[in-house]
């Protein structure tokens, strides 16, 4: 029994194995792939006999890689700053003050979640087009600024606090927005949390809408030049080069997701949970 | 509540207006980038434009042109394979893995975090590094296959193949998120549930399938949706891999409107096409819900 319920372990524990190992493997072999001259690509080695710095070097002089990163931290942080403020003042109001159309708009913001994105693509670029937005950094930003997922996360965690806390800070002579702020915030930071990883990952990562409204390739955010780096000529016979570029782009959430697992698989988890 | 405030009627008009006050940042976005694009673009379906020129009326021509697009319904019929493919693949190995790690072991936060990397990943790297995974002669998959004396396979040059191989990487990128997701949905089954069964003498098999299968029904239902829309939304993948080829076997539709629009200005048509895509998701959203709903 002990000898058959120690092999079932076994095999248990090898399975997993092998299926984190089938994950892990392709981002190794591809930091190994980044370091190696062009002829020990194909290797399937984890490291180059011959490590070499040779594809980023090239890589730099070809594309703006360190001012994409740049525009893209820019572009991620403001966008999760206006989700975070938008989603608060407006998830507030729902959860926490009664006025006429509160229920027809709290069906609004379900409906927009959603509403497939390809009916809005076309239109709302020919609205970037006469706001004068295209090739800035606001036409990356003002389209994601405000997020039905963010307000109804915020509305769930505003209703879970006792109006006692918002009473007492209105006799004290505080106004709304300080009460959101200053005297809900702290509450909730959990949701702050899951809102602003959940933001900063879809925004870091959006490539479609980059594409769309971004020419200038010094305005380019970092996966939209890599794109279109790997699928135009200039990365053409250089292997290492692609990938390479494919290294710096993952580098950065890879690099934040070890310091943070536990937080950023709980809020993955819970946009699957809306309801 | 706010006696305080609303006896004075000061603030009872700033308590009725302050929540429009709150709410109106969000008006303004819906209004400017949801009824707006919706209505515009229902508009925009009637009319011929490139931007440049002025709009020309056409009546239902684009509609018409839609019908007897070819490449229009062999994208949508990717989109299908595709999803032939995703939705069971992503279905088995995410329960499987979840059932496996939904037991006391050790190294249970190592397992799900290495399931979960490819999540957090732009596609844009997925992509590029199963490109070279795919490879013909280079590629890790044909070497491992030429390894045990099997033939190389074309993953991404067979017509037949590459919508799959797509499917393949689209699996591996969204696998470890499922994989949470059954997790949470594992852990709301009632252990009693399994004590009773057991008692009975209810094998392992018949446990999972008369226990856990009903019971994560809605955890399912949402991997379904989520995989599907996943699967309409396909863009970047065959933009990067393959730019919709070979024979425009990989061609998605969000890549073909995107085409029409800034490949060939098409404004008017390629709206009707995003148009028409979006009525269609929802559809399909609705019907998998009432097939679903139905089974329990």
């Amino acid at each position: 029994m002990r000898i058959q319920l120690s092999i079932r372990k076994s095999i248990l524990y090898a399975a997993l194995l092998i299926a984190a190992l089938s994950f892990v493997y392709p981002f190794i072999w591809m930091m190994g792939a980044a370091f190696s001259p062009s002829h020990e690509i194909g290797k399937m080695t984890v490291w180059p006999a011959h490590p070499t710095w040779s594809n980023f070097r090239s890589l730099i002089g070809k594309i703006p890689i360190g001012r994409s990163l740049i525009n893209s931290l820019l572009v991620a942080g403001l966008t999760t700053a206006l989700v975070l403020v938008t989603g608060s003042t407006v998830g507030y109001a729902l959860a926490k003050m009664k006025f006429r159309g509160r229920q027809l708009i709290f069906y609004v913001i379900v409906f927009t979640m959603s509403l497939p994105f390809q009916v809005t693509l076309i239109p709302n670029y020919i609205t970037m087009v006469n706001l004068h937005l295209v090739d800035t950094y606001l036409g990356l930003i003002i389209p994601f600024a405000v997020s039905a997922f963010a307000i109804l996360m915020f509305r769930q965690a505003f209703q879970g606090l006792p109006q006692a806390l918002i009473d007492a800070a209105r006799l004290d002579g505080c106004k709304e927005m300080g009460i959101i702020f200053r005297v809900l915030w702290p509450n909730i930071k959990p949701t702050i949390v899951t809102v602003s990883i959940l933001t900063f990952i879809g925004s870091w990562n959006e490539v479609l809408w980059p594409l769309i409204v971004i020419r200038n390739e010094q305005l380019m955010t970092m996966p939209q030049l890599v794109t279109l780096f790997a699928v135009g000529g200039r990365a053409d016979s250089q292997l290492g080069v692609k990938i390479a570029a494919a290294v710096l782009l993952a580098l950065p959430v890879m690099i934040v997701f070890l310091f943070f697992q536990r937080l950023f698989i709980q809020s993955m988890a819970s946009t699957g949970m809306k309801d | 509540m706010n006696t305080t405030t609303q006896d004075r009627p000061r603030g009872r008009a700033a308590r009725t207006w302050l929540p429009y006050f709150l709410l109106s940042p969000y008006l303004l976005f819906v209004l400017v980038f949801v009824l707006f694009p919706v209505l515009f673009c229902f508009f925009l379906t009637f009319h011929k434009w490139n931007i440049i020129a002025p709009m020309h009326f056409i009546g239902a021509a684009n509609y018409n042109r839609l019908i007897h697009d070819r490449l229009f319904w062999k994208a949508i019929g990717n989109t299908l394979k595709f999803l032939s493919l995703h939705i069971p693949l992503q279905l088995g190995i995410s329960l499987l893995l979840a059932q496996l790690l939904n037991q006391p072991i050790r190294a249970k936060s190592f397992f799900r975090s290495s399931f979960f990397l490819p999540v957090i990943v732009s596609g844009v790297v997925v992509t590029i590094l199963w490109q070279q995974l795919f490879g013909f002669d280079t590629g890790i998959f044909n070497r491992l296959l030429a390894g045990i004396g099997l033939p190389k396979i074309g993953w991404l040059v067979n017509p037949d193949m590459a919508i799959y191989s797509i499917a393949i990487m689209a699996t591996w990128k969204n696998v470890g998120l499922y994989v949470i997701l059954f997790l949470v949905g594992l852990q709301t089954v009632p252990p009693q549930y399994y004590e009773a069964a057991r008692l009975e003498g209810a094998s392992r098999w018949q446990q999972f399938f008369h226990i856990t299968l009903p019971m994560i029904n809605p955890t399912i239902f949402m991997v379904v949706v989520l995989s599907t829309i996943g699967g309409f939304s396909l863009f970047i993948e065959p933009y990067i891999m393959t730019g919709g080829g070979p024979l425009n076997q990989t061609l998605s539709a969000v890549l073909y409107i995107y085409k029409q629009a800034f490949q060939y200005y098409n404004m008017g048509y390629s709206a009707t096409l995003g148009f028409f895509y979006a009525l269609l998701i929802m559809l399909v959203v609705v019907v998998q819900k009432k097939m679903i709903e139905k089974e329990d």
